[in-house]
C-alpha cells in the first residue's frame, strides 16, 4: 500500500530529484512544441485583426481577398454558427459560448484592439498576408473605455447592449459594464469594528498583466471530408479543447482528436481557446490541414491577460494584535467579455487569516481589453496584495512584528474560511515561523533598504482524471496521463509509479496521451496535476499489482490473497511464505501471455480533497531615491507543499512564482495610447523581469501533508504568485518611508511618491 | 527583396545609389531584421557591408581610433587599448541589449538607426567623435552630434553609408563614462542616457568637459551648459548642482511608454552628474 507520507517508509523515488523524462528533448531541441508540427500540405493561417479599440462592424467584404492566388479559404463571423448567450457545461468548466464565438471571430462589434475580425489560409505567407490587406471592414468606430472605475460610471461606453448587472439589488433596469456583484459575510463587520482600537482603511490599484509565456499561441488543425478532425496545439487541457471547439465546428467530441504538444508556459493562458477553431473552421472549408502561430504582438493584444483592478480594504485590530474585521470592496476588470476572476479574488483575500468578521463585496466588469485568462491563483493576488499592504500597515501601527502580528491572526486547522469550509490540517502558521526562524529575516539592512512580508493562500483543486499504465513484455512500463506537463509532471507521476511498482524510475517511460487515448480529463489548472494524475497513477499501479499478484497467485496456484507484493516483486505469504521464489516484476510481464494476457491498469477518477496552499515570502529591495528604481536583494519563499514528489519542481515553481510576482508589482502594465490601442505589445515595452533582474530566489518547503492523498500532495503551482505583490509593496515602503497604493511601483511612480528627491542634489 | 554583400565600399555604394529609397545597409541587423519582421519597412535591396574591410576593423589613428562603422559592440569590449582610452563609449556599446545581441550590434547601425534613445551617440558626442561618410560624391566627414537630425532621420544623403567613426586622441588626465537608465538591467531601452567626457588639470580642476543627453530630444543633444557649469571646478557639490540642472534644463522629451517628460527631466540630470563623478574617478586615476 502507498504509504501515507512517507512516514515509516523507506521512499525509494518519492521525494528524490530525477532527471526529468523529457529533460533531453528539451536541452537538445527534439521537443516538439506547438509551432514544430507540420503537415504535409499545410496551408498557412493568418489573422485580420481589429485596429479599433471599439467599434461596430458594419460590413466586411472579402471577395478581392478570396481572388489572391493561393488563398484557399477565407472565414468571417459568417462561418461560424451563433449559439445562445448561457452557461452551457463543458467537461468542470461553465462556459458561455455566444461570448466565446464573439471573442474567437468578431460578429456585431469589434471591443479591443487586436480583436480577431476574419481569418484567411493560403499556400503562403505571402499569399496571406497579401489577402488580408484586401479584406475590406468598414467600421463605425465608438467611444471606448479601459479604466475599470471609469468603465463602472452611469456615462460610459456600454460594450454589450444585453449585459444587466447579476446580483445587482435592486435588479438591473439597464445594461452596463458591470456583469456581476458578489458578496461573502462571515460574522458581523460592524460589531467587529466596535472592537477595534486600531482601524485603517486604504484603496489600492494594480493593472492587467499577461501570463508571459515564451511559447506563443500555436496550432495544426486538420478537418478530412468525412468530418473527422485531429488538431495539434499548445495547450493546458487538450480534452477541453476538443470539447468547446467541436460544439463551436458542429462536430461529434469524438470526431476531434487533440493532441497537446510540448509546451512553452501557460500560466492559466493556455486554457482557452483563440487560433484552434479558426484552424478547424479554415481547414473544413478549404479541404487542407492549416497551421496557424500568433506573433508575439498578436499574443500580447488578444490573449490573456488577468484583470487589473480596484481594491477597498478595511482592518479593525486590538492594540494587542487581534484582528477584530476584515473588510474589502474590489472591481476587477474582465475585458471584453464577462468573466473576471473576481469571485476568487473575493474568495482568498481574507483566507489567510482567521477572522471572526469579514464582509467583502465583489465587481465583475467589461471594458475595451482583452478578455482575461485564468493567470495562476486568478484572482488571488490581486485581492492579496491589498490586504496583506494593509495588514503590514495595522502591524506598524499597533508597533507589531508583521510575523508575529500575522502569527497572532494565521488561519489554522479549523479555521472557519469566510469563503464556506473548515480548514483540515494546513501550513499557514509553519510557513510563518520558518520565515520568521529564517536567516534572511535575521539579517540586518543597510541604507535605502527595505525588508517586507507577505502572506498568500490558494485552494488547489482536484478534478476528473484518467491514467493508464501498461506493463511492457520486459517489465517496464509505460504511463499515460492526460493532463500536459508543464511543470515536470512526467517525472513526478513516474516516480509515484515506479514507487507503487517498486522498479526503477528510469523503468517507467510517461507520455501524454491524446484525447482519444485516454477518458476525459481535466485540464492542467488549479495545481492539480500532481495531486490528481498522481492519485490516479497510484490507482493505477494499485490495480497492476493485484493483477500481478493474481498472475503470481496462478503460477504458485495459491490463493490471490496469500501474495503481496514487495520490493517490485511478488512474494507467497501467510502460510505460503518461503514456499516459493519471488517472482519478479520482469519474470511476470514475460510470461504474461501464458497468464492471461498484457497486464495493465487504468484508472479514471474524479479526485477529491484538494488541500489548500499557504506560503509566504519574505524580500528586501533597495530604493535609488533619486531614480525611483527598486532593486530585488534577496528574496525568500516557505510555503506548504504537503509532500514535495520532486523538490527541485516544488521549488521552481516557488521560485517562479515569487519571479512573476516581481515583474507584476514592479514594472508590467499595459500602456495604451488615447486611442485605445496597446502600445507596448512586446517583451521590449512590456517589462517583464529578465534574469538578471532577480536575486536567487531562496526556497523551503514545509511540508504539511494532504491527507486525502496517497503521499501527501498538495497543489504548489499558483500559491507562490500570492504573496509577492504585497511583500514586495511592503519592502519598498520600508525602504522609502512612504506608502504606495499602487501597482506596478515603477520607477516614475516611486520617484513621484519619494517625493523632490530628484532634483539631481545631493547624494 | 535583394540581398548583397559586396566586398569593396564603392560597390556598396553604387547599389545604395541605384537603389534609391529602396536600398538598406544591413550591419549587425538588430534593428533592421526588427523592422523588416515588424513589416514597417519593405526594402528593394538589402546590402550587407560586413565583408567590407574598413567596416569591420579597429585602427589607431592620430592618437585615436578609427573604428569600423560594422564593428560590434562585443568586439569593442575585447579591445583593449580602446578601452583603456574611451571606457565610457566602450560601455555605452555594451548597455545595448544583451550579450547576444552585443555579438551582432554595430557602432554604426546604432548612429545610422537614428533612435533618440541610442546608446552609444550620447557616449560619441560626449567623445566629440566623427563620422567617416562615404557617398556617390566621394568622402566628407561629420561630427557624430550632427548626423542624427530625427527619429530615423539622418543627414546622410542618398546613397551614403557611415563607413567609419573616429575617436580623438584621450588627453591626459581626461576620461569618459556614460550612464542610461533602464527600469530593467538590460534588454530594454534607454530612458535616459548621459554621457560625459572632461579632463583634470594636476590640481583636479575640471579644464573642459562635453556632457550629451539621450532619449530627451528627438535626437541625442550636446549640452554646453552641462559642461561648463563644471569647467573651472573641482566638481563640488554647488558645480554638480549646476551641471544637473543645466542637464535637466536641456531637455524636451515627450512622454511615451518608456518614459514621462517630467521622469526624464529630472533622471536626465541626475544621471548627467553620476557620470560627470565616474569620468573625474577615472580622470583622477589616470594622473
Amino acid at each position: 500500500m502507498a504509504p501515507m507520507d512517507g512516514g515509516g517508509h523507506d521512499l525509494k523515488w518519492v521525494g528524490k530529484r530525477p532527471v526529468r523524462p523529457d529533460g533531453v528533448d528539451k536541452v537538445t531541441g527534439r521537443a516538439r512544441f506547438g509551432a514544430d508540427y507540420n503537415m504535409a500540405g499545410q496551408l498557412v493561417g493568418r489573422v485580420l485583426r481589429s485596429p479599433h479599440a471599439h467599434a461596430v462592424i458594419k460590413s466586411i467584404d472579402t471577395s478581392a481577398a478570396e481572388k489572391v492566388p493561393g488563398v484557399k479559404a477565407v472565414i468571417t463571423r459568417d462561418d461560424i454558427p451563433d449559439q445562445p448567450p448561457e452557461p452551457v457545461t463543458v467537461g468542470e468548466m461553465s462556459v458561455n459560448f455566444s461570448d466565446l464565438i464573439r471573442n474567437v471571430l468578431a460578429r456585431e462589434k469589434v471591443l479591443y484592439d487586436g480583436h480577431a475580425v476574419a481569418a484567411v489560409a493560403a499556400t503562403s505567407a505571402k499569399a496571406a498576408r497579401e489577402a488580408l490587406k484586401l479584406i475590406k471592414v468598414d467600421y463605425q468606430p465608438l467611444p471606448h473605455v479601459l479604466d475599470v472605475e471609469e468603465a463602472m460610471r452611469p456615462d460610459a461606453p456600454v460594450l454589450h447592449d444585453n449585459l444587466f448587472t447579476e446580483g445587482a439589488d435592486p435588479p438591473a433596469d439597464k445594461p452596463s459594464n458591470i456583469a456581476k456583484r458578489i458578496e461573502f459575510t462571515l460574522g458581523d463587520v460592524a460589531v467587529g469594528f466596535e472592537q477595534a482600537e486600531v482601524v485603517l482603511e486604504r484603496s489600492y490599484k494594480t493593472e492587467p498583466v499577461h501570463q508571459g509565456y515564451i511559447e506563443p499561441h500555436a496550432c495544426v488543425a486538420s478537418v478530412t471530408e468525412d468530418g473527422q478532425g485531429e488538431l495539434w496545439c499548445s495547450t493546458q487541457g487538450h480534452f477541453v479543447v476538443r470539447a468547446i471547439c467541436a460544439r463551436m465546428i458542429g462536430m461529434d467530441i469524438s470526431a476531434l482528436r487533440v493532441t497537446a504538444s510540448e509546451i512553452g508556459g501557460g500560466f492559466g493562458g493556455k486554457t482557452v481557446v483563440y487560433l484552434e477553431p479558426l484552424a478547424l473552421a479554415l481547414s473544413k472549408k478549404a479541404g487542407h490541414p492549416v497551421k496557424m502561430v500568433m506573433t508575439r504582438s498578436e499574443v500580447f493584444r488578444a490573449t490573456g491577460p488577468t484583470s487589473g483592478a480596484t481594491i477597498r480594504v478595511k482592518i479593525g485590530a486590538t492594540k494587542d494584535g487581534r484582528i477584530t474585521a476584515g473588510e474589502a470592496e474590489m472591481a476587477y476588470l474582465a475585458g471584453a467579455f464577462p468573466g473576471s476572476p473576481v469571485n476568487p479574488g473575493c474568495m482568498c483575500a481574507f483566507a489567510p487569516y482567521d477572522l471572526e468578521n469579514v464582509w467583502v463585496v465583489g465587481y465583475d466588469v467589461v471594458s475595451n481589453r482583452p478578455k482575461v485568462a485564468a493567470y495562476r491563483a486568478p484572482g488571488a493576488p490581486i485581492s492579496e496584495y491589498a490586504v496583506e499592504s494593509l495588514i503590514d500597515e495595522v502591524a506598524d501601527e499597533i508597533g507589531m512584528d508583521p510575523i508575529d502580528f500575522r502569527l497572532k491572526n494565521a488561519a489554522k486547522q479549523g479555521t472557519h474560511a469566510a469563503y464556506g469550509p473548515k480548514f483540515g490540517p494546513i501550513g499557514m502558521i509553519d510557513t510563518l515561523k520558518a520565515i520568521k526562524e529564517s536567516e534572511h529575516y535575521n539579517t540586518p539592512l543597510g541604507p535605502n533598504q527595505g525588508r517586507g512580508v507577505g502572506s498568500g493562500f490558494w485552494f488547489n483543486i482536484g478534478g476528473e482524471t484518467c491514467v493508464s499504465l501498461n506493463i511492457s513484455e520486459d517489465g517496464t512500463a509505460t504511463l499515460m496521463a492526460g493532463t500536459p506537463d508543464i511543470g515536470g509532471s512526467r517525472a513526478t507521476l513516474s516516480q509515484m509509479a515506479a514507487e507503487e511498482l517498486g522498479i526503477d524510475y528510469d523503468k517507467v517511460r510517461p507520455i501524454i496521451g491524446d484525447t482519444s487515448s485516454l477518458g476525459y480529463t481535466f485540464l492542467t489548472g488549479g495545481s492539480r496535476v500532481t495531486f490528481s494524475s498522481g492519485m490516479a497513477t497510484v490507482q493505477a499501479a494499485q490495480e497492476v499489482i493485484k493483477e500481478l499478484c493474481a498472475r503470481a497467485a496462478k503460477i504458485w496456484d495459491i490463493p490471490a490473497e496469500a501474495v503481496t507484493w514487495e520490493d517490485g516483486e511478488a512474494r507467497p505469504a501467510g502460510d505460503n511464505a518461503g514456499k516459493f521464489d519471488p517472482l519478479s516484476l520482469e519474470e511476470l510481464a514475460a510470461s504474461a501471455g501464458k497468464t492471461g494476457g498484457p497486464i495493465t491498469g487504468y484508472a479514471s477518477i474524479n479526485a477529491q480533497g484538494a488541500g489548500p496552499g499557504f506560503g509566504t515570502h519574505l524580500v528586501d529591495v533597495e530604493v535609488d531615491k533619486e531614480t525611483g528604481r527598486v532593486t530585488v536583494l534577496r528574496y525568500t519563499v516557505a510555503q506548504d507543499a504537503g509532500k514535495a514528489i520532486h523538490p527541485s519542481y516544488v521549488e521552481g515553481q516557488y521560485q517562479g512564482g515569487a519571479v512573476q510576482g516581481i515583474g507584476w508589482a514592479l514594472n508590467e502594465e499595459y500602456i495604451y495610447g488615447d486611442d485605445g490601442l496597446m502600445q507596448n505589445p512586446g517583451f521590449l515595452d512590456y517589462r517583464m523581469p529578465v534574469a538578471s533582474d532577480v536575486p536567487m530566489v531562496d526556497t523551503v518547503i514545509v511540508e504539511v501533508p494532504n491527507p486525502n492523498h496517497p503521499y501527501g500532495v498538495r497543489g504548489v503551482g499558483e500559491t507562490p504568485i500570492v504573496p509577492p505583490l504585497g511583500a514586495i509593496a511592503n519592502a519598498v515602503s520600508h525602504a522609502v518611508g512612504v506608502r504606495m497604493h499602487e501597482l506596478p511601483m515603477s520607477p516614475p511612480k516611486v520617484l513621484e511618491a519619494v517625493g523632490g528627491a530628484a532634483n539631481g542634489a545631493g547624494d | 527583396m535583394r540581398y548583397e554583400a559586396p566586398q569593396t565600399l564603392e560597390a556598396a555604394v553604387g547599389l545604395l545609389a541605384e537603389a534609391g529609397d529602396n536600398g538598406r545597409v544591413l550591419a549587425g541587423g538588430t534593428d533592421l531584421l526588427v523592422q523588416l519582421r515588424a513589416e514597417t519597412i519593405e526594402p528593394e535591396i538589402v546590402v550587407d557591408v560586413k565583408r567590407i574591410t574598413e567596416l569591420r576593423t579597429v585602427s589607431p589613428e592620430d592618437g585615436g581610433f578609427r573604428i569600423g562603422a560594422a564593428v560590434t559592440g562585443a568586439e569593442l569590449g575585447e579591445h583593449d587599448g580602446l578601452r583603456a582610452a574611451w571606457p565610457g563609449v566602450v560601455e555605452a556599446a555594451e548597455l545595448i541589449g544583451s550579450t547576444q545581441i552585443q555579438g551582432r550590434a554595430s557602432l554604426g547601425g546604432n548612429l545610422c538607426n537614428a533612435s533618440p534613445a541610442a546608446d552609444t551617440v550620447p557616449a560619441l558626442i560626449a567623445a566629440d567623435a566623427v563620422a567617416s561618410i562615404i557617398g556617390p560624391n566621394g568622402r566628407r566627414d561629420l561630427a557624430v552630434a550632427d548626423v542624427v537630425s530625427g527619429p530615423g532621420q539622418t543627414a546622410l544623403a542618398r546613397g551614403e553609408l557611415v563607413a567609419s567613426i573616429r575617436l580623438p586622441s584621450q588627453s591626459a588626465r581626461s576620461a569618459d563614462a556614460y550612464l542610461r537608465f533602464i527600469p530593467r538591467t538590460e534588454m530594454d531601452i534607454a530612458v535616459v542616457g548621459a554621457g560625459v567626457n572632461l579632463t583634470l588639470d594636476g590640481d583636479g580642476r575640471c579644464t573642459a568637459a562635453r556632457v550629451a543627453l539621450g532619449a530627451v530630444a528627438e535626437r541625442a543633444l550636446l549640452v554646453p551648459a552641462a559642461g561648463d557649469a563644471i569647467v573651472g571646478s573641482t566638481l563640488d557639490e554647488a558645480a554638480l548642482s549646476q551641471l544637473a540642472e543645466a542637464a535637466s534644463a536641456a531637455c524636451r522629451p515627450i512622454d511615451d511608454k518608456r518614459g514621462t517628460k517630467i521622469y526624464r527631466t529630472k533622471v536626465a540630470g541626475v544621471l548627467a552628474r553620476r557620470a560627470a563623478e565616474i569620468a573625474q574617478t577615472r580622470a583622477g586615476e589616470r594622473a
